[in-house]
């Protein structure tokens, strides 16, 4: 089939509307993550949804349900733990490996127990995109729909609390709260996202598209529009590449998304060497 | 442990009558409506965390415009006293008013500047998010600009760092960005300013500005200012009361009633020695940390030439 014969497939416009919505969460998302240093956390939060996912494939039932029960349940006990915004490291990464470990026994009960099929283990890990089926882009949508309501809510004081934490804390910001809200919203983006690359490659859109808005931008606002607007780039390029040439729809978007970064490290640097220069303080 | 607080001599009798400045800060705060006669009211508080007493027995009242020095060696609940006000911590024991009630978290009559910490870079904000932050921030929803832009302006104004207030945050100088801080304290007017160490790791010349901002906006408008600091050099000539907290005690009144040898030789129960050089107090054999008393008070030998600061790249105060 043809690259122009393909773009009139019903699969790939599935695809490229939940790429689309998967880009709007995660370039959003991303931002706070970026600003508060939490990409271990994420990390934790999509490997866990593997485990999740691993769990539904045994137990028979839509592993998305299964990535969401997980991302959600660890998520909300690393809100709990990282109020402060300072990650905890050992205690994210501990839960992570055992995760993990779990993941692995399921997925050898899902294979040996319920014959079922490790490809389906692989699609978990790097992400299928083109399986995306009516049903699970309307679940998709509402997940959205849920995440941008409650991020426009808790934009100001998330936004506050994560740059400021000490000040937001004195104006009334609770800082637990809003952290539990974040990793809860993390989690079902991350969720959402590994529906699309994979849970190995969360990051290149929760992460990348983010780390290269800050450096471009100095402006809250602006930083959020262009998160997502680079995420919404490297996940429909990445969806178009991969019809006209038939490589892992993950390497592409990984790649776009890396490419606009070192592009935005390039030009950002450059952008903000003049004011390195120490103005006086008088 | 007894912590019986005293009251250097002439504390809260003398205070009818007091020096000019303040009467215009006082006619200030009640033209604001403000008919508190007390902005802040402390009876018998105590702060005690498990076994460990911070402090006890603490009585202590602050008026429109006055300005406040809290010092003390590490680990005596200077922050804490702050956090108290703030309404983030409760105290243990008596009661704690401010402007007449309870204290209570988020209240935008009290403005609060804590403890610099480092902004990362390319974080994405700029000076003036951050004051408007200050105003806004706290609250859910969309908010519209509306008027806030313009008090946003004119705070940024009135620590006139118009300048930079565009730039992004991290970019700019300790200095910059602690008159950004004072800037978002004051956006939503306070009657209260507590400050928590805000000369930390500033040069002198960026001391003495911020000093002199705090200095106008009390002359100004009034606003009592609550300030804690290891230094209290800087800030002594406007300093109206200095609340000096010991492990176990505490005592407040006027700077020269307080920083005396007899004073603080009472407070620690042992021989302190105040030192005034050019103008400038150095209490030595302190103790608990003696190096973070005030300043120099670590130097039984100060330099000769009596600066706060034997190197003003350092990092001041005795933070490890």
């Amino acid at each position: 089939m043809s690259f122009a014969q393909l773009l009139h497939e019903h699969f790939v416009h599935t695809a490229l509307l939940a790429g689309a919505v998967v880009a709007v969460l995660a370039g959003a998302i991303g931002l706070f993550v970026v600003i508060r240093g939490m990409s271990f956390a994420v990390h934790a939060v999509s490997e866990l949804g593997f485990t999740g996912a691993a769990g539904a494939l045994v137990l028979g039932i839509d592993p998305v349900l299964g990535i969401l029960v997980g991302s959600l349940s660890v998520g909300a006990v690393l809100g709990l733990l990282t109020a402060r915004g300072r990650e905890r490291d050992s205690a994210i990464g501990s839960f992570l490996a055992f995760g993990l470990g779990v993941g692995v026994l399921l997925i050898y009960l899902y294979t040996t127990q319920r014959h079922g099929y490790a490809t389906q283990a692989t699609n978990i890990l790097f992400g299928s995109i083109v399986g995306v089926n009516d049903r699970q882009l309307y679940v998709l949508g509402a997940a959205a729909a849920i995440v941008l309501i409650a991020l426009t809510l808790v934009f100001r004081p998330l936004l506050f609390s994560s740059v400021d934490p000490e000040a937001a804390e004195a104006r009334g910001v609770s800082l637990r709260l809003l952290s539990v809200i974040l990793l809860l919203l993390v989690a079902l983006a991350t969720a959402e996202a590994i529906q699309v690359v994979g849970v190995l490659l969360v990051l290149t859109l929760v992460i990348t598209p983010a780390a290269a808005a800050t450096r471009l931008t100095a402006r809250p606002g602006l930083a959020l529009v262009l998160s997502i607007a680079i995420a919404m780039v490297a996940t429909e390029g990445g969806i178009l590449l991969s019809l006209l040439q038939s490589y892992p729809t993950s390497f592409f978007i990984s790649a776009i998304s890396f490419g606009v970064y070192v592009v935005a490290r390039v030009t950002g640097a450059r952008a903000r060497a003049p004011a390195r220069v120490p103005v006086s303080a008088t | 442990m007894s912590a019986r607080g005293q009251r250097a001599v002439s504390e809260g009798e003398g205070r009818t009558a007091p020096p000019l400045g303040k009467v215009v800060g006082k006619e200030a705060a009640e033209a604001a409506g403000r008919a508190a006669p007390n902005v802040v009211e402390l009876r018998h508080a105590s702060l005690r965390f498990g076994h460990r007493t911070l402090w006890e027995d603490l009585d202590l009242d602050i008026g429109p415009g006055e300005f406040l020095a809290v010092v003390g060696p590490n680990g005596v609940g200077k922050t804490s006293l702050l956090r108290v006000l703030l309404g983030l911590t409760e105290p243990s024991g008596g009661t704690v008013g401010v402007l007449g009630h309870a204290p209570h978290r988020g209240s935008s009559l009290v403005g609060y500047v804590p403890q610099q910490r480092a902004f990362e870079p390319g974080l994405p904000l700029r000076g003036k998010d951050l004051v408007r932050l200050g105003l806004d921030g706290q609250r859910w929803g969309f908010q519209r600009a509306g008027g806030r832009r313009a008090l946003v302006e004119s705070a940024i104004r009135s620590v006139s760092a118009e300048e930079y207030a565009d730039r992004p945050i991290a970019l700019l100088s300790s200095g910059e960005q602690q008159r950004l801080r004072i800037a978002q304290a004051l956006v939503s007017d306070p009657a209260l300013l507590l400050c928590d160490e805000p000369l930390l790791s500033l040069d002198l010349n960026a001391q003495q500005v911020v000093v002199e901002l705090l200095e106008a906006r009390r002359r100004e408008r009034g606003t009592a200012i609550i300030f804690v600091t290891h230094e209290i050099n800087p800030i002594l000539p406007f300093v109206d009361r200095v609340l000096y907290l010991a492990p176990g005690s505490w005592t407040v009144g006027s700077p020269d009633d307080v920083l005396k040898s007899e004073t603080l030789s009472r407070l620690y129960g042992t021989h302190v020695d105040v030192i005034r050089v050019h103008g400038r107090v150095i209490v030595v054999g302190a103790p608990d940390e003696p190096d973070t008393a005030l300043g120099e008070a670590g130097h039984p030998h100060p330099h000769a030439t009596g600066l706060d600061h034997p190197d003003p790249q350092a990092p001041a105060g005795g933070r490890r």
